[in-house]
């Protein structure tokens, strides 16, 4: 081996001079090259979403060479003879040009529509792994805000994508978009109006939709997901309790070259799988649905499935409409197109400064939560997960009735009544299970692991051997942090209460406090219990035999 | 796992064996760890296991494999792209077919032959990194806030109330102007939405083909035809609020108060095909029930009773277009609908 003098070497000691010379940055570098990152199967979540929207502005690249975003009236003449001859928008034509006479075309038009699906998808598995564990605590808080903010972006991205090639399914989604539009209190015509540039459908949406899709969302997106990389990097990734994984330690393995060549696999996984589906699982055959016209529709028309949740919503609302001083308030529209996509979203973005709030917790976190650690949590996000599924499934309401031979009645109802019971059944199950996983966790550590070895005492007793658990096993089970009590120090030797804990505020904070922490399992480290009938009988054991 | 399983005996290692009805054991051998007391499989990766140079070269054979693999998908891609034409939809389907297959198999190939590679080739290497803390020291934020206080006072923003004031008054109307802007993004709505193209004596004409439309032409009971005004055919913006379904009805089917039962023609009866929920074209009609369903949101309305919701997320009933015939016998709009279609608005009243 002769490195000093190998060409490559030469070339990365010359390029690192350069830079170097211009930046000073090889002390930065070299940093980042041995940046650690923790190995977790949860922590490829995120990857997927950054990666399909690498995937996203590439094909959307392609497709914006040939895509004319124009309601512009034309006669169809291009390969797919079931249109020839049809009148329709330039943006429809143009996106039948793509499918049938562009080579590759359809592929890229398939892969990226499942690469949005996937995005959107990749975006809300991670942020329930960020939920779930806990990593949106301190530091991370504002990471998370950036992040809901992507999720946000991503959706309406979605939305305005789907709405562009102008077949009649696209078509109808924007009318709904427009008859929701108009049903906003007060300024809900002048939405409308100044949306579609007067009355629906008009021909101004298109290209103002296109703008919208191929550069500024995107383009704010790019500047957030580096903003959010970024704080990632410097912040470093959370990491679950180990036995050399610790608040003050982090464990993995370097950037260079494990990480890069991880994920740069995983970026080509992504990539790949899209292009399988796009090259056998077919997707928005628009081609099937016709241009748009106000006048047809489809019957089982359905969204897109991050749609689905405010699809479901419409669908369950009771028809609630006032009107007065000639004045009209469709509550039916207003609730489940403005509250109820509103109300998730800001849960969402500020759940961490509501949970610290209630929990007081300022500490500085680098470990993560398991989910059982903290049940109250784990049990709030369990039911939005129910919550969000009961919109969703409910999108599907008439498929459930014609499928299984329902009445349509029963199904509507049926979610309606799941909407707020599920929610609740969720918590309760979800904090109970999680309880229950930490008494067994506990005994772990009180008790040791069960050896499967029964044992008979003089007396004639039979006990089973345990063991006491492996040092990682302990660390990774010792590593739940007690969750802080407010204690609410209520009333003095006069009766008088303390100063902080009056006003409805403070009352509310305590008794959310308490509903937080009211089933708090304290966790006793192992050593605490060791030897009772562990590692000492065991031993015995083995060395009479 | 044999049948040795359920023995009540030892392995070599000395570790107990498992024991007829304990739990299988994966999990146990986690929480136990080695029997040397080492720590758990995530601390102690393969290191010693995967320096065996055979190993080694075979891992690299396999990695080898699947960039090959990559190397073939490309070179296949680049042969679909010359080899299938695009144009009908067989052809179509076939070039898409191979495009994407042979894309996949180049960036699979990578994906796994690199996967491969970190996990079997790459030399096994596990760090432990101490995390420094976050926040800087005290005097370090402190510096911060002199520095910026001594910037103020250097500025003397806070001591000149009229420069102060002039900033302010010149920099909030520099954010707001701009907005006027937006005006022309579209025309007022004025009351548009309250009017369609329906005037006095417009004939009906069918949606699609243009045929004007004699009530002899809905002969059956339980007949259903989508109509337009005539002269609107390409007109997108008059036919999202004026499409009108026309329903044949047995007369004694028809319960109606009397002035909208002259609205009908010989027991057809005109109702605006507009969703009074979002808008969406409620196009399907069951003649049995006369039930009219809106297949977005499945607001169902009853044809027979002057189209009342009985079902669904939809507020009002679908307004009617009083029709009539002319001198020709064609079917003719009686006039305007007389109130507005379509989904509710806030000016609607």
């Amino acid at each position: 081996m002769t490195p000093r003098t190998s060409p490559t070497r030469r070339l990365i000691g010359g390029t690192g001079t350069y830079i170097d010379e211009r930046f000073g940055s090889a002390n930065f570098v070299t940093r980042s090259l041995r940046k650690l990152f923790p190995d977790h199967w949860a922590f490829l979540l995120g990857e997927i979403a950054l990666y399909s929207f690498v995937v996203l502005l590439l094909t959307g690249t392609f497709l914006s060479f040939f895509f004319e975003p124009s309601a512009e009236h034309v006669t169809y003449n291009g390969s797919y003879e079931n249109l020839q001859g049809v009148e329709m928008s330039a943006a429809y034509a143009s996106t039948l040009h793509i499918s049938f006479d562009v080579r590759g075309g359809l592929l890229m038009r398939q892969i990226h529509h499942w690469s949005a699906i996937i995005f959107i998808a990749g975006i809300m598995v991670h942020m329930l792994r960020v939920f779930f564990t806990g990593a949106f605590r301190k530091p991370r808080e504002l990471n998370w805000v950036i992040g809901v903010t992507m999720f946000i972006l991503a959706f309406a991205n979605g939305f305005i994508g789907y709405g562009l090639p102008d077949d009649l399914l696209s078509g109808i989604g924007l009318k709904i978009t427009q008859g929701m539009a108009i049903g906003i209190p007060v300024v809900g015509t002048y939405v409308s109006f100044f949306l579609f540039g007067g009355e629906f459908p008009g021909t101004l949406l298109i290209p103002r939709f296109y703008i919208l899709h191929v550069l500024l969302i995107p383009g704010i997106l790019l500047a957030l997901i580096t903003a959010h990389v970024v704080i990632m990097w410097y912040q470093k990734h959370g990491n679950f309790a180990r036995k050399r994984s610790t608040e003050k330690t982090v464990v993995g393995a370097p950037f260079y070259p494990y990480f890069v060549a991880k994920t740069g696999s995983f970026f080509m996984f992504v990539f790949g799988v899209t292009a399988l589906m796009g090259a056998l699982v077919q997707i928005n055959p628009i081609w099937l649905y016709g241009p748009y016209n106000p006048a047809q529709i489809t019957a089982d028309s359905q969204s897109d499935f991050y749609f689905g949740f405010l699809e479901g919503a419409v669908r369950l609302m009771p028809a609630w409409e006032y009107s007065a001083l000639g004045h009209t308030l469709t509550l039916s529209i207003v609730i489940p197109a403005l509250v109820i996509p509103g109300l998730l979203f800001t849960v969402l973005l500020l759940y961490p400064f509501i949970e610290q709030w209630v929990t007081g917790d300022k500490r500085h976190h680098q470990l993560l939560d398991r989910p059982r650690n903290a049940p109250t949590r784990t049990g709030f996000g369990m039911a939005g997960v129910v919550f969000y599924g009961v919109l969703w499934a409910a999108a599907g309401n008439d498929l459930f009735a014609t499928t299984f031979d329902i009445p349509l009645f029963a199904t509507t109802w049926f979610f309606r009544i799941a909407l707020f019971v599920g929610p609740v059944i969720a918590f309760v199950v979800a904090k109970r299970v999680c309880l229950g996983l930490q008494r067994r966790d506990r005994e772990l550590l009180e008790h040791g692991v069960e050896s499967g070895i029964i044992k008979r005492l003089p007396s004639g007793e039979f006990i089973e051997v345990t063991e006491t658990p492996s040092e990682e096993a302990q660390a990774h089970l010792e590593g739940k942090k007690e969750i802080p009590q407010i204690a609410l120090p209520a009333r003095d030797d006069g009766g008088v209460p303390a100063p902080h804990s009056r006003g409805v505020r403070a009352k509310l904070r305590a008794a959310l406090n308490r509903l937080y922490t009211r089933d708090e399992i304290e966790v006793v480290p192992a050593e605490h219990h060791r030897g009772e009938h562990g590692e000492a009988e065991h031993r015995e054991l083995s060395s009479t035999e | 796992m044999s049948d040795k399983d359920t023995d009540v005996g030892r392995s070599s290692g000395g570790r107990p064996r498992r024991v007829i009805g304990t739990p299988r054991p994966t999990e146990t051998q986690y929480l136990l760890g080695d029997d040397e007391g080492a720590a758990g499989p995530p601390a102690t990766p393969r290191a010693e296991r995967d320096e065996d140079p055979k190993k080694i070269k075979k891992a690299e054979r396999v990695v080898a494999f699947f960039f090959g693999l990559s190397l073939l998908g490309s070179i296949g891609f680049v042969a679909a792209y010359i080899a299938f034409p695009v144009s009908g939809m067989a052809e179509t389907a076939l070039s898409n077919r191979w495009l994407g297959l042979s894309m996949a198999a180049a960036f699979l190939g990578v994906a796994c032959g690199g996967t491969y590679w970190v996990r079997r080739v790459m030399a096994p290497r596990e760090l432990v990194e101490e995390i420094h803390p976050m926040p800087s020291s005290v005097e370090e934020r402190r510096d911060v806030v002199e520095y910026f206080d001594q910037g103020t006072a250097d500025s003397r923003f806070l001591r000149r109330p009229l420069l102060r004031r002039a900033l302010l008054a010149a920099l909030v109307p520099l954010g707001i102007a701009p907005l006027v802007l937006f005006r022309d993004l579209g025309p007022l709505p004025g009351t548009v939405l309250r009017h369609t193209a329906w005037k006095k004596g417009m004939r009906l004409v069918v949606e699609g083909s243009g045929r004007h439309v004699r009530a002899s032409d809905l002969a059956w009971p339980g007949s259903y035809i989508t109509v337009i005004p005539e002269g609107f055919e390409h007109d997108l913006e008059a036919l999202a609020k004026a499409t009108v379904m026309l329903i044949k009805m047995r007369p004694e089917d028809l319960h109606l108060p009397p002035d909208k039962m002259a609205w009908t023609v010989d027991g057809i009866i005109a109702y605006s095909k507009i969703c009074t929920h979002v808008g969406c074209p409620a196009g399907l009609y069951e003649q049995q029930t006369h039930r009219i369903l809106c297949p977005c949101h499945q607001s169902t309305f009853d044809a027979s009773r002057a189209a009342e919701v009985i079902f669904g997320p939809a507020t009002r009933p679908l307004p009617q277009l009083p029709i009539g015939v002319d001198s020709e016998g064609y079917l003719i709009a009686l006039s305007d609908f007389h109130e507005p279609v379509g989904p509710s608005f806030w000016e609607r009243g």
